[in-house]
Formats: C-alpha cells, structure tokens, sequence
C-alpha cells in the first residue's frame, strides 16, 4: 500500500492584507495552514520583509548596521530611495524616533513633512511608525495619516492607551494598523476586539504581538506568535486571523550580542558577523512561528532572510 | 455542596481594618450573612500572620462563632496561628478545617495539627516546585498527600483536595484541567475523595462585570464533575444553583427561552473548556 502522508486541515484563514498602491503594491497573509505548511493548503502570498529608516541619522545603531546605510542615512528620503533602489526593499518601514520626547522631540509638523518627502520619493509601500511613546504617537501619528491619506500605508502602532485615537486616524485615512500588544495573546485578542468595536476593519489590521530578540525572550513571542496562529486556524476566531509583524531591527541591534567587540570577546567570533547572524537567526524563528510581516534592518540579514524564504516556500 | 464563605479574607481592605482594631462589627456582620446566604463553614483568612497570627486568629474564631453555629475555615501559612485557632474553636458546630497543607515539606506539620485536633484539612495538589501542568501531574500530588495523611493518621474522608484554580485571564488551558482533576480526585478513594476549589481565582483579573459570570458557570460545570465544596460567594453560588436547570439545559444542546442568556453561558462554556482564546470582551463576540 503506497505510503500517503497525513496532512492536518483547518477551519480558518489568515486574512489577506495588501499595502501601497498600483504595481508596487505588496500582498501577505492569505494561507489557511501553518507557516510554509503549503502541501497542507494555500499559501497565496510569501512573507515581506519591509527595511528600516528612520526620521533622524541612526547614531544609536552599532556600526555593523549603520555602515550600510552611511551615505545616505542623513535624509530620510535618500535612506528610503537607497532601499527601494539599491536593496529593491518591497516595502520601507518609516521610525519616526526623533518625534520621542526624549529624543529630538520632533514635532507632528516635522514628522509630515519627513512623510511627505519619502512618499513622493519612492513607490514602494510605506510602514509609518511612531516612536513608542503612546502620548506623542497620538498626535505623530493622526498628523502623518492624514498626510499620507490613500497611499494605504501601516500606520503604528496602536496600543491599549492610545489605539481610539491612531486607529480613528488610520481609519479616515484609508490605511491599515499595527496592533501592539505586550506578550499576552489575551490581552492581544482583546485589542483587536476594542479596535474593530470602533467600526475599524479588522481585515485591516496587523497583530504585533511585541519582539523580542534571540536570547532575549525570543521563545515568548514565538510561543504567543504560534499560539495567535493556533487559534486562528484550528478555532476559526476572527479576531487572531490578523497578519503577524515581526518588528525584528529594533529588538536585534540593541542587544550586546550585536555590538560588543570582539577585541573584548573574542570568543564570541567576529563582531559583524555576529550581528547580521543575530538578526537573521530571529527573523528565521519568527517567520516559522507565523509572522507575515517582518521590519528589519541589516541587508545581509534581509539577504539571508529572502534566501531562507525561496527555501522555503 | 459545601460552601465556604470566602469573604472574611485580609486582602478586603474592610476586614482588614476590622482584623487590625480588632472590631468585631464588622466581621460579625460578614460572618452572618455569609451564614444567611448559605454557607456552611466561614472562612477566615489571616494571610501569612507571621506577628500576632496566634491571637489574631484566636479572636477570629471567636468572634465568628459568637455570632454563627457553624465551624470555620482557618486559613492561613502559620501553622501555630492555626493551632491557636483549634484550641478554641467550638466543635459543636462542625470540626474545623484547614487551609492548607500540601506537598511541600513545609506543609506536612499541618497534617500533624490535623491529626492531634481531629479536624478536615484542605490538600492542595502543588509541590515544592511550582505549579502542576496538567490533572495527571495533579493527580500524582494527590496521592503523596493522600499517602502522606494516612502516615500522619488523618483519615482520608477529611481531606479536601484542592487542584488550585488558576486565572482564566492568564492561564486558560488550566480551566478544564481543573475540571477533569476534580473528575480523578474522586477515582482516588472509595468511598470517592472530597474535593475543594478556591473559586473566585479563576476570573480574578477579569473586568468587574463578567467575574459573576465567570464564576457562576465553572462552578456549575465543577458541580456537574462532581465537586463537593468551594470557597466562594456564597450568594453568587445561591444564584448560580438557581440557574443550573437552564444551564445543564444548554449544555445538553436544548433551546432555552433566554437568547441572551443562553448565549452567555454557551460563551462561557466555551472559553472555560478552551475552545474560544480568553479576551476580556468575549462575552461581546
């Protein structure tokens, strides 16, 4: 009797989500079966890896990462123009960390021109980011969707104490939204419900459940990433069925294994290495644990990521 | 089924004023109501107690028992605070109960007190190395301290096995691991073991509104598995034994008159045995 392998069948869907516009437009989600499971269904759309700028020059990158980016990291719109045209990024995702209050304190006005500017610049998708601090990222970001109306961006991220507002804006603005919540798939369901309690789609939102790096409580979020895909398929809820975001750069490069010299540790092995590894290695996890979407920063790393997806796909 | 009043707790900023001035108002008037609702066996929960705990828990037996004929649950982590309860408390009333031993070695000279006053005592299924995974390894605890009680020369009709509910906020799978526990604890023993919950903790962390809910229907569902006592409210669990024909109604599948109802408790059933992810809105979807 010939050998049939057993595949597992799901009740559920990841839904489809499509960023940018015309040709440049890029698709994730789609499948119904686990990360890559393709012989076990459909698997309409490959991961997206989106590169990441920033509003102000990355001085607070280790130099491992911040060498690619040196004759163009002073401007935003160079930085974005170098991705989508050297890297050929399929989509940039736009910090805007200088708007922190205890960084540049970028006003809103500062951050829609910087948003303006990289929008005329390039074609590719845009992902537009506030700078993690929930009160100015209010005002940031209703600011930046408004500028950047139906140019169906990521707006980001919303969070329990400011998701009415961000939401509200990227609603009226024809953009999607990332939904942070920190490492508990229930409160991550439950803001996904609060959210499309407020009229906002929830075919439109991007669920992050938080990174984090290897090494640093990696096994966390890909056990809440899996758990969120779990549900989605074998328990049809609606409300998990959301695009997973690995926000990968911002976890990785802050980390001493990415920046310690090898002067100091040698047995860690070579410094650049080391840190484009670090950076590959947990995107790779969080691919498999179920992220659709992941932002990150070192080319090589990005190489390596898209290496791995060709593989695997 | 045994309810345990679990409202004379130190953590209720009331009773713990009340404990510190050593008024016995208030604890009275708890107490009483607590009788009045349906309790048989009124808990009193010191906390650690670590200074004073012997007369402190002293004065609440019998400030209790002044004012209600039923005996009580002494609930505390300081073995002789438990002791100095024993020694006063009335018996005519019921024999006291103990909360808790377990099997941390630290626990088993409850056993002894256990043992000396003749009394029921509560064996909660953890061990020294945090808490169990699932009903089996639950189950496994319960035996040693069912091994362990017989050693000691408690009889095994008073012992209460506890599977230690835990939130359903943060740690959902363990909700019907609890259930299929109290279904094995029974198995155990012939005639079957009793069993005991601390109830409220399964929607603490949960928004005010939706812990009666909560709390009602995994009672009803422990019931069903054959449950023989929880410390709880005792009013919330005179309401939820009022809804019980309409919630066994909907667990066997049948229509009721309530849509809305009906709909909280399937909701409920279903975030209880795991198949809908716990969300404080679930109720709404």
């Amino acid at each position: 009797m010939a050998f049939t392998a057993p595949k597992e069948t799901y009740s559920g869907k990841v839904y489809s989500v499509t960023i940018g516009t015309g040709d440049s437009a890029v698709t994730f989600g789609g499948e119904n079966v686990l990360p890559f499971h393709a012989f076990e269904g459909i698997t309409p759309s490959r991961p997206v890896i989106a590169v990441e700028i920033q509003d102000v020059a990355p001085a607070d990158w280790p130099e491992t990462v911040r060498k690619p980016y040196e004759a163009v990291s002073n401007d935003p719109v160079a930085w974005a123009k170098f991705c989508q045209d050297e890297l050929k990024a399929r989509a940039v995702a736009l910090r805007l960390v200088g708007t922190h209050p205890d960084r540049e304190n970028r006003s809103p006005e500062d951050a829609v021109r910087t948003v303006r500017d990289v929008l005329a610049a390039i074609r590719v998708p845009l992902i537009i980011l506030g700078s993690n601090h929930a009160e100015k990222d209010s005002a940031v970001l209703i600011a930046v969707a408004e500028a950047a109306k139906d140019r169906n961006c990521i707006i980001g991220k919303a969070q329990e104490a400011n998701y009415k507002t961000i939401a509200a804006a990227a609603m009226a603005n024809n953009h999607k939204l990332i939904a942070m919540s920190e490492l508990d798939i229930n409160l991550s369901k439950q803001l996904n419900i609060l959210i499309s309690q407020m009229g906002f789609e929830k075919e439109r939102i991007i669920t992050d459940p938080m990174c984090s790096a290897l090494g640093y409580g990696l096994e966390y979020t890909y056990s809440v990433m899996e758990r969120i895909r779990l549900a989605a398929l074998t328990q049809n809820d609606t409300t998990m069925q959301q695009p997973l975001l690995g926000d990968v750069g911002m976890y990785v490069w802050k980390v001493k294994e990415t920046s310690a010299a090898e002067a100091d540790l040698p047995h860690w092995g070579a410094l650049e290495e080391r840190g484009i590894a670090w950076e590959a290695e947990t995107a790779s996890a969080l691919l498999i644990a179920g992220a659709e979407l992941l932002i990150m920063r070192h080319p090589r790393a990005i190489r390596a990521v898209e290496t791995l997806i060709d593989e695997l796909v | 089924m045994l309810i345990i009043g679990e409202k004379l707790s130190i953590i209720a900023k009331r009773v713990r004023e009340a404990m510190m001035k050593k008024d016995k108002g208030p604890i009275q008037e708890i107490a009483v109501r607590q009788w009045k609702e349906g309790s048989g066996i009124i808990d009193a929960n010191i906390g650690p107690a670590e200074d004073g705990g012997e007369e402190l828990m002293k004065w609440m037996v019998t400030t209790i028992q002044e004012v209600v004929p039923l005996p009580v649950c002494l609930d505390t982590t300081n073995a002789s605070a438990i002791e100095a309860g024993l020694q006063v408390h009335n018996n005519e009333w019921g024999s006291p109960l103990i909360n808790s031993t377990s099997n941390d070695p630290e626990r088993f000279p409850i056993l002894e007190l256990a043992a000396k006053y003749k009394c029921r005592v509560i064996g909660l299924t953890v061990g020294k190395g945090g808490l169990p995974a699932d009903a089996e390894e639950r189950a496994g605890i319960a035996a040693e301290i069912m091994a362990r009680a017989m050693e000691y020369g408690v009889p095994l009709e008073d012992i209460y096995l506890d599977p230690l509910v835990l939130q359903i906020a943060t740690s959902q799978d363990h909700a019907a691991k609890v259930i299929d526990a109290i279904k094995m604890f029974q198995e155990m023993n012939d005639p079957a073991m009793k069993t005991v919950v601390g109830l409220s903790n399964i929607s603490n962390g949960c928004p005010r509104h939706i812990r009666p809910i909560l709390n009602k229907y995994y009672f009803l569902m422990l019931m069903n598995a054959g449950l023989t006592s929880a410390i709880a409210d005792a009013h919330e669990m005179a309401e939820a034994l009022k809804e019980k024909q309409l919630f066994d109604d909907v667990l066997a599948g049948k229509q009721i008159d309530d849509a809305e109802k009906m709909k909280e408790i399937k909701k409920t059933i279903e975030v209880i045995m795991g198949n809908t992810l716990y969300a404080h809105s679930y109720l709404e979807m």
